[in-house]
């Protein structure tokens, strides 16, 4: 095989796209964009999974995958109508304004 | 052509998650989402996972990120993040700490080889068949089957969580002016 990107190369980018998730999380304080950034860190952890599946030559990682995803989608549904439901009553989504538990 | 292919999709890829950071307006950063989820498809494609990166076009960039548009739309969401920072030292606390992480992550995975060629113990890629799918669908309905049984159950609870969460809210407090009582 002809000069094949090795796996450390994607564990590097998979690596840099989760730190750019997490300080994003840490950062931001609208809600929403905070959703994005774990999507961003769901992402580069399916990115390591799939680059150890062709490393390992294991199907099982992309199975992983597959699961990894559906758990995402359900996260996304559930967040975002608690969010839908947080801005009904304040009018607000930023993070420092949720701080009471009380509806 | 394989580095061509490595290294725009991950300037496209990085480009898209500081984007998704950095942009003001939410709307701008879900469709810099977008962008960083086609690239991570078309990365998956090129290490022969063809299913998963169909999954992660269907399921991530459609669905997610029109429902992301969707509740910003809803929301009205357009108002600017209030900049002031209530607790200074979070910001470079944040930074720094995820320099940290990044640095131990390299360190992590440069200075070991995990990729040691050990056996596959659910099975080979089988590339050449139809693209992982069988190989993927037989490890997923034998090996995995009670993973993809509970996932079933989950994404029901998830379901009836979102409906019970969005409808209960409205009738307690009533719809705001403007949106359709359901």
């Amino acid at each position: 095989m002809i000069a094949w990107v090795t796996p450390t190369y994607y564990l590097t980018l998979a690596a840099a796209l989760f730190v750019i998730g997490a300080v994003g999380l840490l950062v931001r304080k609208n809600t929403l964009v905070m959703f994005m950034c774990i999507e961003l860190m769901l992402n580069a952890a399916n990115l390591t999974f799939v680059s150890y599946a062709r490393a390992l030559n294991d199907i099982s990682g992309q199975v992983i995958v597959f699961f990894t995803l559906v758990v995402a989608a359900a996260e996304v549904a559930v967040g975002l109508a608690i969010i839908v439901a947080i801005f009904r009553r304040r009018q607000d989504v930023t993070a420092d304004d949720i701080d009471i538990l009380k509806g | 052509m394989d580095y061509v292919i490595f290294f725009a999709c991950a300037a496209a890829v990085l480009v898209g998650a500081f984007g998704v950071v950095l942009a003001r307006n939410p709307v701008h950063s879900a469709l810099w989402l977008l962008l960083t989820l086609v690239s991570v498809a078309v990365l998956f494609l090129q290490l022969e996972a063809a299913l998963v990166a169909a999954i992660q076009i269907v399921v991530y960039a459609s669905a997610i990120v029109v429902l992301f548009l969707f509740v910003i739309t809803l929301l009205g969401v357009d108002q600017h993040e209030s900049l002031a920072e209530t607790r200074p030292f979070q910001r470079p606390a944040a930074i720094v700490l995820g320099a940290l992480l990044f640095v131990s992550i390299l360190v992590l995975v440069h200075g070991n080889r995990w990729d040691t060629g050990a056996h596959s113990t659910r099975g080979a890629l089988d590339p050449a068949r139809t693209g992982n799918v069988t190989a993927l669908a037989k490890s997923l309905f034998t090996d995995f089957i009670w993973a993809f049984e509970i996932t079933a159950v989950l994404l029901v609870i998830a379901v009836v969580g979102g409906v019970v969460l969005a409808r209960r809210s409205g009738q307690r407090t009533g719809a705001p002016a403007g949106e359709p009582q359901s």
